[in-house]
């Protein structure tokens, strides 16, 4: 994974931290991150600001063996598609769950992790995880 | 929904030359190397002169991230020895490739060149494994998948375990895949893997992504494929055996996969292959035999359900019936696929094409599929942002 520079991180702390997403004001669909175009609607229309409840179920998932840089000591680690109750899907590691306990339709609640830390500049990267709920 | 009957290209396209290195690990050839090797090889095969090549696309997925290498239109020109025409470099993901033969055919059909050099090339083991797996990632969503941690067999597995959920397909049918590619890859004399594997070399491979194995999942290699297309017209003065591109298509999708409503299909193969027939005046049930993106073993298994050769959630039945074998009614991935020929991803998109000329010249070998007459090449990049699709013809 490539180094990069405290704006990048920092511009994404409000959908990192807090789940907050968009409602489109005309077809009522929920979108995780924000979005300033409805990709349903294919216009610029008014995008609501929400706040997603952390609840969800897990749609799909899979457990990392073979890690990308930044994530060797982490594996084997279990990332997953979360069906949020409002509908939106997100993608997000499960802790506090052994490999072979995880299935789909499994309930699950967002909780705030650590993720890893840059290599070179030492920056800690924080974000959204889920565990059994 | 677009309608393509009022949409038809200027001119006809031809393919008069293919040219291709041996997949591989290739230590002792650079980017610039195998690029130069793979053009002057479809050069030689067309037997036309390097001045009378007027524009270059070049397929090349992240020159910059595997050597520190960008700008690949002036690499490949340079290195292919035609400056001063000008060049154009295509990315998208493992698409890359198959993105340099449809502006290739864009620059011909519209009238603007008569000769073009379409090349595609990747160097990927001058990194290590774990660099290779983070370079690979940039073809997901980077802020909201990779992020996480996710890798390639990790999105694949994500549409595997759901597949496995909602039709019930086994982990012995994915396993089916690699077994019938690598039968394949054997016969290819260009192939990564020239050797066959068990059922039981599959299912005790260790687990990259659950489910997902390591010989379910195509290898990390070098490589480069080049084709020279010219305008259907001029085609017969180059060659008795002008194949000719019927259709090129092309569809998007989300990024990310969690931002689709359905995930046990690619929305884009369903488009593009549309977008395909309906150019081409053909159907699935038209196609002889299709190089597919079996970039893990279930990609080509919904890569027939999106097709339209199954049912969707019959792509299991599919393979187990061994109708997809060199011998079957719809043979997949004669050249071994993405799992046994390799897959240097900007390469692939063109290699494909590569083999889809050969067996519709008859020039195929031990793989060759009987009365060959139209094959059909489908691209994936990143996890279905982007496919490509093409169909090819040996009759005008």
């Amino acid at each position: 994974m490539s180094e990069f520079a405290v704006p990048f991180h920092w511009r994404n702390f409000k959908s990192r931290y807090n789940l907050i997403g968009s409602r489109c004001s005309s077809c009522g669909k929920y979108f995780y991150p924000e979005r300033s175009i409805c990709p349903i609607c294919k216009r610029t229309v008014k995008m609501e600001k929400v706040k997603f409840s952390g609840k969800g179920r897990v749609f799909t998932y899979t457990v990392i063996r073979v890690p990308p840089e930044g994530f060797s000591s982490y594996a084997p680690y279990i990332v997953a598609i979360i069906e949020l109750e409002e509908g939106v899907k997100i993608t997000g590691q499960i802790v506090d769950c052994e490999p072979e306990d995880v299935e789909i339709g499994m309930p699950v609640e967002a909780v705030f992790r650590k993720m890893r830390s840059e290599k070179g500049s030492g920056i800690i990267l924080y974000g959204t995880k889920f565990k059994p709920a | 929904m677009i309608d393509y009957s009022k949409l038809k290209p200027a001119r006809d396209v031809a393919i008069i030359g293919i040219g291709s290195t041996i997949f591989g690990e290739h230590w002792d050839k650079s980017l610039r190397d195998l690029a130069g090797e793979a053009g002057s090889k479809a050069l030689h095969d067309a037997n036309i002169d390097p001045k009378e090549i007027q524009f270059l696309v070049g397929g090349n997925m992240s020159g910059g991230m595997f050597v520190g290498q960008e700008h690949g239109a002036g690499l490949f020109a340079d290195h292919l020895g035609i400056t001063p025409v000008g060049a154009i470099r295509t990315e998208a993901a493992c698409a890359s490739g198959s993105l340099a033969v449809r502006v290739g055919y864009m620059a011909i059909a519209s009238g603007m060149y008569d000769v073009v050099a379409v090349g595609g090339a990747e160097k990927m083991t001058d990194v290590y494994g774990d660099r290779a797996t983070s370079v690979l990632a940039g073809a997901m969503d980077q802020e909201n998948e990779a992020f996480h941690g996710l890798t390639f067999p990790g999105v694949y597995a994500f549409l595997a375990n759901r597949h496995m959920h909602d039709y019930g397909t086994t982990r012995e049918q994915l396993a089916l895949i690699p077994v019938k590619n690598h039968r394949n890859g054997a016969l290819n004399p260009i192939a990564h893997f020239q050797r066959k594997i068990t059922l039981d070399n599959v299912l005790n491979s260790p687990l990259v992504a659950d489910p997902l194995r390591l010989l379910d999942c195509s290898p990390i290699s070098d490589g480069a494929a080049s084709l020279i297309m010219v305008s259907a017209d001029k085609a017969k003065d180059y060659t008795n055996s002008p194949i000719y591109i019927k259709a090129s298509a092309q569809a998007s999708d989300s990024l990310a996969v969690h931002d689709r409503e359905n995930i046990t299909t690619l929305n884009a193969t369903l488009v593009a292959s549309k977008e395909a027939y309906a150019r081409a005046g053909l159907g699935p049930e038209d196609i002889d035999f299709a190089e597919v993106h079996d970039c893990f073993s279930i990609n080509e298994l919904i890569a027939y359900e999106d097709l339209g050769f199954a049912k969707k959630g019959e792509g299991g039945k599919l393979i187990e019936s061994g109708e997809t074998e060199i011998s079957g009614k719809i043979p997949v991935n004669t050249s071994g696929g993405l799992k046994a020929k390799g897959h240097p991803v900007g390469a692939t998109g063109v290699a494909q094409l590569v083999e889809l000329v050969e067996q519709l010249r008859g020039e195929a070998g031990k793989r060759q599929v009987e009365n060959a007459r139209v094959g059909l090449a489908h691209n994936v990049g990143g996890s279905g942002a982007t496919v490509v699709i093409h169909i090819l013809s040996n009759e005008r």
